[in-house]
């Protein structure tokens, strides 16, 4: 049985990172980004580090293995949303928290405004079993500022025995042929609810043009009409039920419907789709800098790194963890198998800042109107 | 002598409520009052340029609250919590009379009954709803395994499902109050009515009604209140195409980070709510002052 994470990625990060920023520059931290200098000799089993987590989003035991393998003691907290985990940095200013695990937005902003640990790769020895497209996404200006955990994308999952042909664009979810009218979702979270028509007009999922998103409106109020409902949450179960034949969807979350329904599959439209990342960052303020870096190597060991991809069923960017996934696996969900590259064409989606408004006023205009 | 001991009785008599107010006053003025006035400061606040909270004196916040996508909501938000609430007040009230006619061991079951949905966890209720109406559901399946219809129909998702749904979740506190206000009502006044030859609607109309107002008013607002603010009905019965002041409130906050905006919003809400309890307090009081001078 998979474990369900969910999962909120936001995308006003810089809005609470501004916040921290505030709490920081009260505190006058040091402006250099250069990793800290690490002890190589530390003794780990002196060091104690908090580690912020989603539920269920890393292997249960992973304390008992950081402290086995390296002799540092880890505790765990764990948060809601991306914005929680904010609020967490905001609140404590940064005391008694070491390692984050957050939405790649929100970590780029951490690190514009300083508050995270570039990574001295030198020190993570499984740093190099990452695949070297999620190297480069965790760059800021050309520094690497966070370990890449999980990456996805957003597609078309459906039910193969109630579609006549299988999907292949987004307009066949924005535009459905008449039998399939009412029996459609998308979601309703500001970016994920503006994608599907961004990219059939061809434009980015971090476009801030305003004609451009004006278009975008357009095409989500034709769609509109079809829709059964705007779903984030309970798609995989509704295509299950029969209730829905086509729903827009991330890979991962589409994987939990196949688990229950064989008949269900996932496509990614000819125009493209999107690549989210989560990942893991060390906050500047940790003084625990050389457990942290311990506990991030051990996450990326492959063997533990893997766990993702076996229990929550999402992508890991982690070339060696993949080659160790069960071929039994691989073939039930072609999204961590073989179509596992076309996943990860997307365009990397990135923090939108102010437009985040443009956004809301869309979807709420969208929503609201009358059908 | 006597009068110093009057004046001590007084000021005892005065004492007793200061000591008694103390705990609410103090817990109200904390965490009501002091979480208002930091709405209210919000509102004239702006949203830096990354979101948060900017302390520059702004009424952009108003201008925009003032757009006719968002008075729009606003407008159908009234008129799906109003319809609710007067739907739940043509079911309450027969419901409500009907309970006072019953025995009075009967009274205190069927009174547990109004209530016992209330013990039952909110969300689970409303996916109960889903689990019945969806188009795979118990009640599609009802019908055409009964043959009574071979096409099956979602009766979810639309406005009138979110209409539905607030008076399920919202008819005790309809219920309530109602019951109370005709229990009062002494059945000599319902007799002496019909004595002096009024038909049974006559009755209603003339006895029952106006005596019961200040009950119907209550359980309107009782509601009404919690209609508007209500943002999970419209999300799970709505399927996200309905979308509420509180949708819009709870999105500012939570999604958008557009705390002055939201605070607005919010605002407005309480105004309209405001003018209403407004209303209720004057119609309440001409009815019972009438009452006295009758």
């Amino acid at each position: 049985m998979t474990t369900r994470t969910l999962r909120r990625r936001g995308t006003a990060a810089a809005a609470l990172v501004s916040l921290v920023a505030l709490t920081f520059a009260a505190c006058g931290g040091d402006d250099s980004d250069e990793p800290s200098e690490l002890d190589p000799d530390a003794d780990l089993s002196k060091q104690t580090i908090v580690v912020s987590n989603w539920a269920d989003y890393m292997p249960p035991d992973i304390a008992e293995k950081v402290e086995q393998e390296t002799g540092a003691k880890v505790e765990i907290t764990e948060h809601a949303t991306n914005e929680d985990m904010v609020a967490k940095v905001v609140g404590s200013g940064g005391e008694g928290l070491d390692v984050v695990f957050g939405s790649q937005p929100y970590l780029q902003a951490f690190a514009e405004e300083g508050l995270l640990e570039p990574l001295d790769t030198e020190y993570l020895e499984n740093w190099d079993s990452l695949d070297p497209k999620a190297q480069d996404l965790a760059e800021v200006d050309d520094q690497p500022y966070f370990a890449p955990y999980t990456w996805g994308t957003t597609g078309i999952c459906y039910r193969t025995d109630l579609v006549d042909e299988a999907p292949t664009s987004w307009y066949d979810l924005l535009e459905p042929e008449e039998q399939y009218r009412g029996k459609i979702t998308m979601m309703g979270t500001e970016r994920w609810a503006v994608l599907p028509a961004q990219k059939a007009l061809g434009y980015s999922v971090n476009t801030t043009d305003e004609d451009e998103m004006e278009d975008v409106k357009e095409l989500m109020l034709a769609a509109k009409p079809h829709l059964l409902a705007y779903d984030d949450t309970t798609f995989y179960e509704r295509l299950v039920s029969g209730e829905a034949v086509m729903v827009e969807a991330w890979d991962g979350w589409c994987n939990y419907g196949i688990a229950e329904n064989p008949k269900i599959d996932f496509v990614v439209p000819e125009e493209g789709s999107d690549l989210w990342v989560d990942a893991i960052g060390i906050l500047k303020s940790s003084e625990n800098k050389e457990a942290a870096y311990a506990f991030v190597d051990t996450i990326l060991d492959p063997e533990n790194h893997a766990w993702a991809s076996e229990n929550i069923l999402y992508n890991v960017p982690n070339d060696e963890a993949v080659s160790l996934l069960p071929e039994k696996l691989t073939e039930q969900y072609a999204t961590l198998g073989a179509r596992r590259e076309e996943m990860l064409q997307g365009e990397n989606m990135v923090d939108i800042g102010d437009a985040s408004s443009l956004y809301n006023r869309i979807i709420t205009e969208v929503t609201a109107s009358d059908e | 002598m006597s009068d110093l001991r009057q004046r001590q009785r007084r000021l005892a008599r005065l004492a007793e409520p200061a000591v008694l107010l103390t705990p609410g006053l103090l817990f109200t003025a904390i965490f009501v009052g002091a979480p208002v006035l930091l709405v209210l400061a919000y509102m004239f606040a702006e949203r830096g340029r990354f979101g948060g909270v900017e302390w520059t004196f702004t009424l952009e916040n108003f201008r925009r609250a003032n757009d006719a996508l968002y008075l729009d909501v606003l407008w159908s938000s009234i008129g799906i919590a109003g319809t609710a609430t007067a739907i739940a007040l043509v079911i309450g009230y027969p419901t409500a009379y009907a309970i006072t006619r019953l025995p009075r061991r009967w009274r205190t079951v069927a009174l547990v009954l109004v209530v016992v949905p209330f013990w039952t966890n909110f969300l689970i209720r409303m996916y109960a709803w889903i689990v019945l109406l969806n188009s795979q559901g118990v009640v599609n399946d009802t019908l055409v395994g009964s043959g009574v219809t071979d096409e099956r129909r979602s009766f979810l998702y639309t406005d009138g499902a979110v209409v539905a749904g607030l008076v399920y979740v919202y008819l005790p506190l309809m219920i309530l109050p109602l019951y109370a206000a005709i229990e009062r009502v002494e059945g000599e006044l319902m007799e002496a009515s019909s004595d002096l030859g009024a038909s049974k609607v006559r009755t209603f109309w003339s006895v029952l009604l106006p005596l019961t107002l200040p009950g119907a008013i209550t359980g309107s607002i009782l509601v009404f209140v919690p209609s508007l603010g209500n943002f999970v009905v419209p999300e799970l019965l709505g399927g996200g195409k309905t979308v509420m002041v509180g949708n819009l409130i709870r999105d500012q906050f939570l999604k958008v980070q557009d705390w002055p905006f939201g605070s607005v919003l919010a605002f407005v809400v309480v105004v309209a709510l405001f003018v209403m309890f407004l209303l209720q307090a004057v119609v309440t009081r001409r009815i019972e002052g009438g009452g006295r001078h009758a």
